[in-house]
């Protein structure tokens, strides 16, 4: 009872209220995320209508390896922050940090396999308005898959910095013993926040990398 | 009235630092501070309007030169749509009232709150800064692919403007959503929301499911201007059309933020005025999520001439006289609520008046425009211009003009004249009228609208709309004038001025730190008034 009462603030009348304001508050967030993303989809799908073999032939310069090693760590992320929530609502302060440790050091090594297909890609003369080489029949045309590209996935890349940074203070609040059975509203949320941007990837990854590949 | 017994100080004593007021987390303070700067952007955007009239006075396009007049234009409606219209009423009105309404002691996440004027602060010094460096020609809606690869005006400055003050309506829209949903008073039910209530719920919806599709359109735009390629880039095969759903799927949807938060003040104001319950509750709710919901499928009506399917057309067109029908029946249900009313003229009933009129032939002449056939002819003409003018200053202005008056007390605890308010609403119409009517003439007559010059055969009209424009100013600085005397020299206002109904009538004016001594109980529905 302590606890909650330490954590409350003044507009609220008692933990449940603030705890459904703070919950209903990150849903709405997230409503708004997927309408941010949502423009990126939209316009990717209106493109790839108008040049569906430009975008197939665009699509088969991603490294498809490096996607999917990215997509095994985000996947593999979320599930050790649905696992630190749980701890955390067990009482086990200790697993549930270096759980979300790991959250953090798998979000961190999709950024990191991340950049280097920037790399390869701006070796490879794929970066539009910065270093575009290609040639050949689709090669206007591709450059909307690549802006979309870049754009889909540096938005989302901006959203797992993000996210890191959230796990890591998180960690540390719950390593200081910020978090309990009765308080853990921001542990949940940050977790919340955290399954949108895996949810967002398992979007991205097929219209990247897989669609079309093989024709 | 216990509660109304001056017990702690007022939230304008608590305290008189710039820090007080620049820190604060009191969701009524953050209401003065957005009311400061949306006033200062309303007459920064009337001075832009007030140019625009004063070239159009004669045919020749002597006082600007035609590229600064295209600058004149998009800044007036940069700033009025997004740094005043789209705030006005729920930054100020609703911040301040919303909490009151249902019972809550403050928003659900004041700093949040607060947080979002900053933003608005920050995205004006952006357009501030775009007008002191030249300003931007691209008109307000910002079309490829003139503003991405042709103008030479700062359209990333305006952009990054719009962007900023986006998120400042997208967190106050997510504010209100979770105030009303979880911060309601014991007894506080959904149907015994006042309509105010309502429509600030419906437009905080829109505000959070719109106004991400305009932010990252706008992204998209300074992208592209920046690296020379996109998605709206004709050259690469990519579709400026794009670009115009995506702007529309936004700012259709923001004219019903514009009118929906004042159509709830409306409802207040006329209730409190005639003494009456309302006309039809449940039917003025559903009208008002019937119009936020429909409002999200109409945006193809702006691309009727601009080469999107004919079929698409015809689905717009419908969709778009659909919508027509939960307006009008406000309408009527405003009209209804007047029947056997114990009526006062006061300024407050005289504003919704005027909204309710002005309304009605703006939306009307909003049928004409969503007839495929008949908007070919009028598109990109002053009957257009007159049909939104109407809506938004008729409209909203209108509204908030009344909002501010019939609160005004509440806010600041002092009665303002009421001889020169009721004088100055009448004026506001009669100026309004002269202003903006000759307009829908003038385009039925087939000018075209963002041109600084025009045929000689339509100077009379446009004469007499300059004229009007000359008393609206004078009508907008009267309010300024004689509200803010009233604040030294007004007399002091009771809890409840107007006898009205609703629970920030039951707090002290102005109301203290906290709003309510003890959460109040609720037992019955709004607008409670004895029936004849």
């Amino acid at each position: 009872m302590s606890v909650t009462v330490r954590h409350l603030r003044e507009q609220f009348d008692d933990a449940v209220q603030q705890r459904e304001a703070s919950t209903l508050g990150m849903w709405a967030f997230l409503t708004t995320e997927i309408l941010f993303f949502g423009v990126l989809f939209a316009g990717y799908a209106f493109c790839r209508v108008m040049f569906p073999e430009a975008f197939a032939a665009a699509s088969r310069h991603t490294d498809m390896l490096l996607g999917t090693l990215e997509t095994a760590a985000l996947l593999t992320s979320s599930c050790a922050a649905a696992l630190a929530v749980r701890e955390v609502q067990l009482g086990g302060r200790r697993a549930a940090t270096w759980l979300l440790l790991a959250t953090a050091a798998l979000g961190s090594a999709f950024l990191v396999m991340h950049g280097f297909e920037y790399v390869a890609e701006y070796h490879e003369g794929l970066i539009p308005g910065l270093r575009y080489t290609q040639h050949g029949p689709h090669a206007a045309s591709m450059q909307l898959f690549f802006c979309l590209y870049y754009f889909i996935t540096g938005f989302h890349g901006l959203h797992v910095s993000i996210g890191v940074g959230l796990l890591l203070a998180m960690a540390w609040r719950t390593h200081r013993g910020a978090f309990d059975q009765d308080y853990h509203t921001p542990l949940e949320l940050t977790a919340l926040y955290w399954h949108l941007v895996d949810i967002v990837w398992i979007f991205v990854y097929p219209l990247i990398y897989l669609i079309g590949r093989a024709l | 009235m216990s509660t109304a017994e001056r017990i702690a100080p007022s939230y304008l004593e608590e305290g008189f630092s710039l820090r007080s007021w620049l820190g604060t987390r009191d969701h009524k303070r953050i209401a003065i501070l957005y009311a400061l700067g949306i006033t200062f952007f309303f007459f920064l955007g009337g001075l832009a309007a007030a140019l625009i009239r004063l070239e159009l006075v004669t045919p020749a396009g002597d006082v600007l030169s035609a590229e600064t007049y295209n600058k004149v234009f998009t800044f007036h409606g940069v700033v009025m749509v997004w740094f005043f219209l789209i705030p006005s009423i729920p930054a100020t009105l609703g911040n301040f009232l919303l909490p009151l309404m249902i019972g809550a002691r403050d928003m659900a996440f004041p700093r949040l709150n607060l947080f979002s004027w900053y933003l608005y602060i920050v995205g004006g010094l952006f357009t501030i800064a775009c007008l002191l460096l030249g300003g931007v020609d691209t008109g307000w809606t910002f079309y490829t692919p003139f503003s991405t690869m042709f103008s030479n005006s700062n359209v990333m400055l305006a952009v990054v403007g719009v962007f900023v003050v986006g998120f400042s309506s997208i967190f106050t829209g997510l504010n209100f959503i979770v105030t009303i949903h979880t911060m309601r008073a014991p007894g506080m039910t959904w149907f015994r929301l006042p309509l105010f209530v309502w429509s600030m719920y419906a437009v905080a919806l829109v505000m959070m499911l719109a106004t991400p599709v305009l932010a990252m359109t706008l992204a998209l735009i300074a992208l592209e201007r920046l690296f020379g390629v996109g998605i709206f880039d004709p050259a690469l095969g990519g579709d400026p059309l794009l670009f115009q759903h995506f702007f529309w799927f936004y700012s259709h949807p923001a004219v019903y933020i514009m009118v929906l938060p004042a159509m709830g003040v409306v409802s207040e104001l006329i209730t409190a005025g005639v003494r009456r319950r309302i006309f039809g509750y449940k039917f003025m709710v559903w009208a008002i999520v019937g119009i936020a919901v429909v409002g999200f499928l109409v945006w193809g009506h702006h691309m009727f001439v601009s080469g999107q399917s004919m079929y698409a057309g015809i689905i717009f067109s419908i969709l778009s006289f659909i919508i027509a029908v939960p307006s009008a029946i406000k309408v009527f249900n405003w009209t209804a609520t007047l029947y056997k009313g114990d009526i006062s003229f006061t300024a407050p009933l005289l504003y919704a008046l005027g909204f309710v009129g002005l309304f009605m032939l703006g939306g009307l002449t909003g049928l004409f425009l969503a007839a495929t056939a008949l908007d070919v002819s009028l598109t990109d003409t002053y009957f257009v211009v007159a049909h939104f003018h109407y809506i938004m200053v008729g409209g909203s202005v209108m509204a908030y003009l009344g909002g501010i008056h019939y609160w005004w007390p509440k806010i600041t605890g002092r009665l303002y004249s009421e001889a020169w308010a009721r004088f100055a609403a009448i004026l506001m119409f009669f100026g309004f009228n002269l202003t903006f009517f000759p307009q829908y003439v003038l385009g039925w007559e087939g000018m075209p609208r963002r041109y600084h010059e025009y045929l000689p055969q339509y100077q009379v009209l446009n004469v007499l709309s300059s004229a009007g424009a000359t008393i609206l100013a004078v009508s907008y600085l009267l309010p300024l004038g004689y509200l803010l005397w009233s604040l030294r020299h007004g007399a002091r206002a009771g809890a409840n001025p107007w006898n009205a109904q609703g629970l920030e009538w039951t707090t002290p004016s102005p109301p203290t730190l906290h709003n309510f001594e003890e959460t109040p109980q609720v037992t019955g529905g709004p607008y409670a008034y004895e029936q004849p």
